[in-house]
Protein backbone atom coordinates (compact mmCIF):
# COMPACT_ATOMS: atom_id res chain seq x y z
CA UNK A 1 0.00 0.00 0.00
CA UNK A 2 2.57 2.48 1.02
CA UNK A 3 4.36 1.61 -2.26
CA UNK A 4 2.08 1.99 -4.84
CA UNK A 5 1.19 5.68 -3.22
CA UNK A 6 4.90 6.66 -2.80
CA UNK A 7 5.72 5.68 -6.17
CA UNK A 8 4.26 8.33 -8.14
CA UNK A 9 4.24 9.25 -12.21
CA UNK A 10 6.67 12.37 -11.52
CA UNK A 11 8.88 9.47 -9.66
CA UNK A 12 9.21 7.06 -12.65
CA UNK A 13 9.31 9.75 -15.18
CA UNK A 14 12.19 11.47 -13.14
CA UNK A 15 13.85 7.75 -12.77
CA UNK A 16 13.72 7.15 -16.60
CA UNK A 17 15.08 10.91 -17.27
CA UNK A 18 18.36 11.02 -14.96
CA UNK A 19 18.91 7.06 -16.04
CA UNK A 20 19.16 7.02 -19.34
CA UNK A 21 20.60 11.18 -19.77
CA UNK A 22 23.66 9.63 -17.50
CA UNK A 23 23.94 6.39 -19.27
CA UNK A 24 24.06 8.34 -22.71
CA UNK A 25 26.47 10.55 -20.99
CA UNK A 26 28.81 8.09 -19.45
CA UNK A 27 29.21 6.13 -22.50
CA UNK A 28 30.85 8.78 -23.88
CA UNK A 29 33.10 9.73 -21.22
CA UNK A 30 33.68 5.94 -20.68
CA UNK A 31 35.17 5.80 -25.02
CA UNK A 32 37.68 8.50 -23.96
CA UNK A 33 38.69 7.34 -21.07
CA UNK A 34 39.67 4.24 -22.19
CA UNK A 35 41.56 5.65 -25.29
CA UNK A 36 43.29 7.18 -22.97
CA UNK A 37 43.70 4.05 -20.81
CA UNK A 38 44.50 1.84 -23.50
CA UNK A 39 47.04 4.35 -25.31
CA UNK A 40 49.19 6.22 -22.45
CA UNK A 41 48.58 3.80 -19.55
CA UNK A 42 45.83 3.42 -16.71
CA UNK A 43 47.06 5.13 -14.02
CA UNK A 44 46.91 8.82 -15.94
CA UNK A 45 43.05 7.71 -17.27
CA UNK A 46 42.19 6.78 -13.21
CA UNK A 47 43.67 10.15 -11.97
CA UNK A 48 42.05 12.12 -14.84
CA UNK A 49 38.48 10.44 -14.07
CA UNK A 50 38.68 10.67 -10.33
CA UNK A 51 39.96 14.32 -10.50
CA UNK A 52 36.81 14.75 -12.71
CA UNK A 53 34.38 13.29 -10.13
CA UNK A 54 35.65 14.86 -7.42
CA UNK A 55 35.08 18.44 -8.79
CA UNK A 56 31.37 16.82 -10.06
CA UNK A 57 30.66 15.83 -6.66
CA UNK A 58 31.85 19.14 -5.04
CA UNK A 59 29.51 21.17 -7.50
CA UNK A 60 26.42 18.90 -6.44
CA UNK A 61 26.97 19.64 -2.69
CA UNK A 62 27.52 22.91 -3.32
CA UNK A 63 24.59 24.32 -5.72
CA UNK A 64 22.17 21.52 -4.92
CA UNK A 65 21.37 22.45 -1.54
CA UNK A 66 21.47 26.75 -2.50
CA UNK A 67 18.82 25.64 -5.13
CA UNK A 68 16.38 24.17 -2.79
CA UNK A 69 16.03 27.95 -0.84
CA UNK A 70 14.99 29.49 -4.55
CA UNK A 71 10.83 29.80 -4.62
CA UNK A 72 9.90 26.50 -6.26
CA UNK A 73 7.49 28.60 -8.86
CA UNK A 74 10.29 30.71 -9.94
CA UNK A 75 13.23 27.16 -9.92
CA UNK A 76 10.62 25.23 -11.85
CA UNK A 77 9.92 28.51 -14.48
CA UNK A 78 13.81 28.14 -15.10
CA UNK A 79 14.70 24.54 -15.00
CA UNK A 80 11.17 23.81 -17.34
CA UNK A 81 12.86 26.59 -19.67
CA UNK A 82 16.32 25.12 -19.82
CA UNK A 83 14.80 21.64 -19.86
CA UNK A 84 12.93 23.03 -22.94
CA UNK A 85 15.71 23.89 -25.09
CA UNK A 86 18.17 20.94 -23.78
CA UNK A 87 15.43 18.88 -24.40
CA UNK A 88 14.45 20.12 -27.94
CA UNK A 89 18.33 19.81 -29.26
CA UNK A 90 18.07 15.99 -28.22
CA UNK A 91 15.11 15.40 -30.00
CA UNK A 92 16.30 17.57 -33.04
CA UNK A 93 19.60 15.83 -32.73
CA UNK A 94 18.35 12.50 -32.90
CA UNK A 95 15.66 12.94 -34.99
CA UNK A 96 17.78 13.78 -37.79
CA UNK A 97 20.46 10.84 -37.39
CA UNK A 98 17.07 8.35 -37.48
CA UNK A 99 16.30 9.76 -40.56
CA UNK A 100 19.35 9.27 -41.95
CA UNK A 101 19.98 13.47 -42.69
CA UNK A 102 22.59 13.57 -39.87
CA UNK A 103 26.03 10.79 -39.08
CA UNK A 104 24.95 8.90 -36.10
CA UNK A 105 27.31 9.74 -33.04
CA UNK A 106 30.30 6.95 -33.53
CA UNK A 107 31.72 6.31 -30.12
CA UNK A 108 34.48 3.64 -32.50
CA UNK A 109 35.40 7.31 -35.09
CA UNK A 110 35.50 9.27 -31.30
CA UNK A 111 37.98 6.53 -29.98
CA UNK A 112 40.24 6.57 -33.05
CA UNK A 113 40.44 9.87 -32.76
CA UNK A 114 41.43 10.26 -29.29
CA UNK A 115 44.13 7.37 -29.55
CA UNK A 116 45.78 9.23 -32.53
CA UNK A 117 45.66 12.37 -31.14
CA UNK A 118 47.36 11.11 -27.69
CA UNK A 119 49.56 8.80 -30.01
CA UNK A 120 51.00 11.94 -32.07
CA UNK A 121 51.85 14.20 -28.75
CA UNK A 122 54.01 11.27 -27.89
CA UNK A 123 55.62 9.82 -24.94
CA UNK A 124 56.49 12.35 -21.86
CA UNK A 125 58.52 12.56 -19.28
CA UNK A 126 57.02 12.27 -15.57
CA UNK A 127 53.64 12.55 -15.04
CA UNK A 128 51.51 12.34 -18.09
CA UNK A 129 49.58 16.00 -18.51
CA UNK A 130 48.02 15.43 -21.65
CA UNK A 131 46.43 11.76 -20.83
CA UNK A 132 45.41 13.18 -17.52
CA UNK A 133 44.03 16.32 -18.70
CA UNK A 134 41.89 14.41 -21.89
CA UNK A 135 40.70 12.08 -19.54
CA UNK A 136 39.38 15.10 -16.79
CA UNK A 137 38.04 16.79 -19.50
CA UNK A 138 36.19 13.69 -21.12
CA UNK A 139 34.62 13.44 -17.87
CA UNK A 140 34.10 16.71 -16.85
CA UNK A 141 32.46 17.85 -19.45
CA UNK A 142 29.99 14.96 -20.12
CA UNK A 143 29.62 15.01 -16.43
CA UNK A 144 28.55 18.25 -15.82
CA UNK A 145 26.07 17.42 -18.43
CA UNK A 146 24.53 14.95 -16.23
CA UNK A 147 24.77 17.37 -13.06
CA UNK A 148 22.76 19.96 -14.69
CA UNK A 149 20.01 17.29 -15.41
CA UNK A 150 20.28 15.87 -11.94
CA UNK A 151 20.45 19.09 -10.54
CA UNK A 152 17.61 20.55 -12.10
CA UNK A 153 15.24 17.79 -11.96
CA UNK A 154 15.90 16.42 -8.27
CA UNK A 155 15.87 20.08 -6.92
CA UNK A 156 12.45 20.97 -9.01
CA UNK A 157 10.60 17.94 -7.83
CA UNK A 158 12.26 17.57 -4.59
CA UNK A 159 13.80 14.51 -5.02
CA UNK A 160 17.75 15.71 -5.25
CA UNK A 161 18.72 12.64 -3.28
CA UNK A 162 16.96 9.94 -5.27
CA UNK A 163 17.94 11.82 -8.68
CA UNK A 164 21.66 11.53 -7.53
CA UNK A 165 21.41 7.85 -6.43
CA UNK A 166 19.78 7.06 -10.09
CA UNK A 167 22.41 8.84 -11.68
CA UNK A 168 25.54 6.90 -9.67
CA UNK A 169 23.96 3.62 -10.23
CA UNK A 170 24.38 4.57 -14.02
CA UNK A 171 27.35 5.45 -13.72
CA UNK A 172 28.47 2.45 -12.19
CA UNK A 173 26.57 -0.01 -14.64
CA UNK A 174 28.08 2.02 -17.47
CA UNK A 175 31.77 1.49 -16.17
CA UNK A 176 31.14 -1.89 -14.96
CA UNK A 177 30.19 -2.70 -18.56
CA UNK A 178 32.98 -0.76 -20.15
CA UNK A 179 34.99 -3.02 -17.58
CA UNK A 180 33.43 -5.87 -18.57
CA UNK A 181 33.93 -5.69 -22.41
CA UNK A 182 36.82 -4.30 -22.08
CA UNK A 183 36.14 -1.78 -24.97
CA UNK A 184 34.28 1.52 -26.08
CA UNK A 185 30.44 0.97 -25.94
CA UNK A 186 30.01 1.15 -29.53
CA UNK A 187 26.82 -1.41 -29.71
CA UNK A 188 24.53 0.66 -27.25
CA UNK A 189 21.43 2.42 -28.77
CA UNK A 190 22.86 5.63 -28.48
CA UNK A 191 20.37 7.21 -30.70
CA UNK A 192 17.63 5.18 -29.35
CA UNK A 193 18.48 6.44 -26.00
CA UNK A 194 18.84 9.89 -26.59
CA UNK A 195 15.53 10.16 -28.33
CA UNK A 196 14.32 8.49 -25.40
CA UNK A 197 15.79 11.14 -23.42
CA UNK A 198 14.85 14.17 -25.46
CA UNK A 199 11.13 13.27 -25.22
CA UNK A 200 11.47 12.80 -21.56
CA UNK A 201 13.35 16.30 -20.74
CA UNK A 202 10.60 18.18 -23.66
CA UNK A 203 7.91 16.85 -21.04
CA UNK A 204 9.43 17.97 -18.17
CA UNK A 205 10.30 21.18 -19.87
CA UNK A 206 6.86 21.27 -20.91
CA UNK A 207 5.31 20.37 -17.39
CA UNK A 208 7.76 22.47 -15.05
CA UNK A 209 7.73 25.74 -17.42
CA UNK A 210 3.39 25.53 -17.07
CA UNK A 211 3.47 25.07 -13.39
CA UNK A 212 6.35 27.73 -12.74
CA UNK A 213 3.40 29.64 -14.92
CA UNK A 214 1.18 28.49 -12.66
CA UNK A 215 -0.87 26.07 -14.83
CA UNK A 216 -2.90 23.33 -13.10
CA UNK A 217 -2.03 20.29 -15.40
CA UNK A 218 -5.21 18.26 -15.56
CA UNK A 219 -4.67 15.17 -13.62
CA UNK A 220 -1.56 16.89 -11.80
CA UNK A 221 1.67 14.16 -12.14
CA UNK A 222 -0.59 11.68 -14.45
CA UNK A 223 -0.07 14.70 -17.12
CA UNK A 224 3.54 14.06 -17.17
CA UNK A 225 2.94 10.30 -19.19
CA UNK A 226 0.51 12.03 -21.51
CA UNK A 227 2.96 14.96 -22.58
CA UNK A 228 5.55 12.26 -23.22
CA UNK A 229 3.19 9.88 -25.13
CA UNK A 230 1.99 13.02 -27.18
CA UNK A 231 5.95 13.59 -27.58
CA UNK A 232 7.02 10.06 -28.57
CA UNK A 233 4.44 10.62 -31.32
CA UNK A 234 5.44 13.80 -32.83
CA UNK A 235 8.70 12.59 -32.80
CA UNK A 236 8.01 9.21 -35.04
CA UNK A 237 5.96 11.27 -37.06
CA UNK A 238 8.91 13.46 -37.74
CA UNK A 239 11.33 10.31 -38.38
CA UNK A 240 8.93 9.03 -40.78
CA UNK A 241 8.61 12.76 -42.62
CA UNK A 242 12.38 12.92 -42.78
CA UNK A 243 13.25 9.79 -43.93
CA UNK A 244 11.11 10.31 -47.23
CA UNK A 245 12.66 13.57 -47.40
CA UNK A 246 16.12 12.21 -47.25
CA UNK A 247 15.56 9.25 -49.55
CA UNK A 248 14.40 12.69 -52.27
CA UNK A 249 17.56 14.12 -51.16
CA UNK A 250 19.58 11.10 -52.03
CA UNK A 251 17.49 10.41 -55.73
CA UNK A 252 18.48 14.30 -55.92
CA UNK A 253 22.30 14.24 -55.69
CA UNK A 254 22.45 10.74 -57.52
CA UNK B 1 51.67 29.88 -23.74
CA UNK B 2 48.22 31.56 -22.34
CA UNK B 3 48.70 35.05 -20.43
CA UNK B 4 45.16 35.52 -19.87
CA UNK B 5 44.57 35.63 -15.89
CA UNK B 6 43.32 31.96 -14.34
CA UNK B 7 39.69 33.91 -13.36
CA UNK B 8 39.18 35.14 -16.49
CA UNK B 9 39.64 31.83 -18.31
CA UNK B 10 37.51 30.45 -15.99
CA UNK B 11 34.93 32.87 -16.42
CA UNK B 12 35.13 32.60 -19.87
CA UNK B 13 34.73 29.04 -20.03
CA UNK B 14 32.01 29.20 -17.32
CA UNK B 15 30.28 31.63 -19.69
CA UNK B 16 31.09 29.71 -23.38
CA UNK B 17 30.15 26.43 -21.47
CA UNK B 18 26.39 27.92 -20.57
CA UNK B 19 26.70 29.40 -24.53
CA UNK B 20 27.18 26.09 -26.06
CA UNK B 21 24.54 24.29 -23.59
CA UNK B 22 21.74 26.51 -24.19
CA UNK B 23 22.10 28.17 -27.74
CA UNK B 24 25.41 26.30 -29.67
CA UNK B 25 23.97 25.86 -33.00
CA UNK B 26 20.25 26.01 -32.32
CA UNK B 27 19.46 29.33 -31.14
CA UNK B 28 15.80 29.00 -32.63
CA UNK B 29 15.44 26.94 -30.15
CA UNK B 30 16.64 29.09 -27.43
CA UNK B 31 14.65 31.94 -28.99
CA UNK B 32 11.55 29.68 -28.88
CA UNK B 33 11.62 28.45 -25.37
CA UNK B 34 11.69 32.10 -24.33
CA UNK B 35 8.69 32.86 -26.84
CA UNK B 36 6.45 30.17 -25.16
CA UNK B 37 7.45 31.63 -21.73
CA UNK B 38 6.56 34.98 -22.86
CA UNK B 39 3.16 33.68 -24.90
CA UNK B 40 1.96 31.80 -21.78
CA UNK B 41 2.94 34.83 -19.01
CA UNK B 42 0.93 36.55 -21.40
CA UNK B 43 -2.06 33.94 -21.75
CA UNK B 44 -2.18 34.21 -17.79
CA UNK B 45 -3.93 37.76 -18.33
CA UNK B 46 -6.85 36.41 -20.08
CA UNK B 47 -10.18 34.71 -18.59
CA UNK B 48 -9.41 31.28 -20.01
CA UNK B 49 -5.42 31.24 -19.06
CA UNK B 50 -5.43 27.21 -17.98
CA UNK B 51 -7.38 25.45 -20.15
CA UNK B 52 -5.51 27.83 -22.57
CA UNK B 53 -2.26 26.90 -21.56
CA UNK B 54 -2.56 23.53 -21.55
CA UNK B 55 -2.94 23.05 -25.23
CA UNK B 56 -1.40 26.31 -26.14
CA UNK B 57 2.19 25.08 -24.55
CA UNK B 58 3.02 21.65 -25.71
CA UNK B 59 1.71 23.14 -29.15
CA UNK B 60 4.38 25.58 -29.31
CA UNK B 61 7.14 23.71 -28.41
CA UNK B 62 5.89 21.10 -31.36
CA UNK B 63 5.54 23.87 -33.43
CA UNK B 64 9.50 24.86 -32.29
CA UNK B 65 10.64 21.64 -32.69
CA UNK B 66 9.32 21.50 -36.79
CA UNK B 67 10.84 25.10 -37.42
CA UNK B 68 14.18 23.62 -36.51
CA UNK B 69 14.07 20.26 -38.17
CA UNK B 70 12.62 22.70 -41.61
CA UNK B 71 15.96 24.75 -41.08
CA UNK B 72 18.23 21.20 -40.84
CA UNK B 73 16.22 20.21 -44.02
CA UNK B 74 16.47 23.47 -46.29
CA UNK B 75 20.68 23.40 -44.66
CA UNK B 76 20.81 20.03 -46.40
CA UNK B 77 19.10 20.80 -49.75
CA UNK B 78 21.74 23.76 -49.84
CA UNK B 79 24.65 20.96 -49.99
CA UNK B 80 23.14 18.76 -51.94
Amino acid sequence: MFVATSVTTGTVVLVGAVFLATCVEMVEALTIVLAVGHTRGWRSAFEGTSAALLVLTALVAAFGPALVHVPLNVLRLIVGGVLLVFGMQWLRKSILRASGLKAKHDEDAIYEATVATLRAAGATPGRDRLAFVIAFKGVFLEGLEVIILVITLGTSSHRLGLAAAVAAVAVVLVALCGVIVARQLSNVPENALKMSVGVLLVTYGTFWTGEGLKVRWPGGDTMLLGLAAIYAIVTWLFVLALRRETQTLRVTSA
Amino acid sequence: MNERPLVLRIVKGFGRFWWDFLVGDTPELFVAALVIIGVIALLSESGHFNAAAVVVLPLLAILALATTLWRAIRSARRES
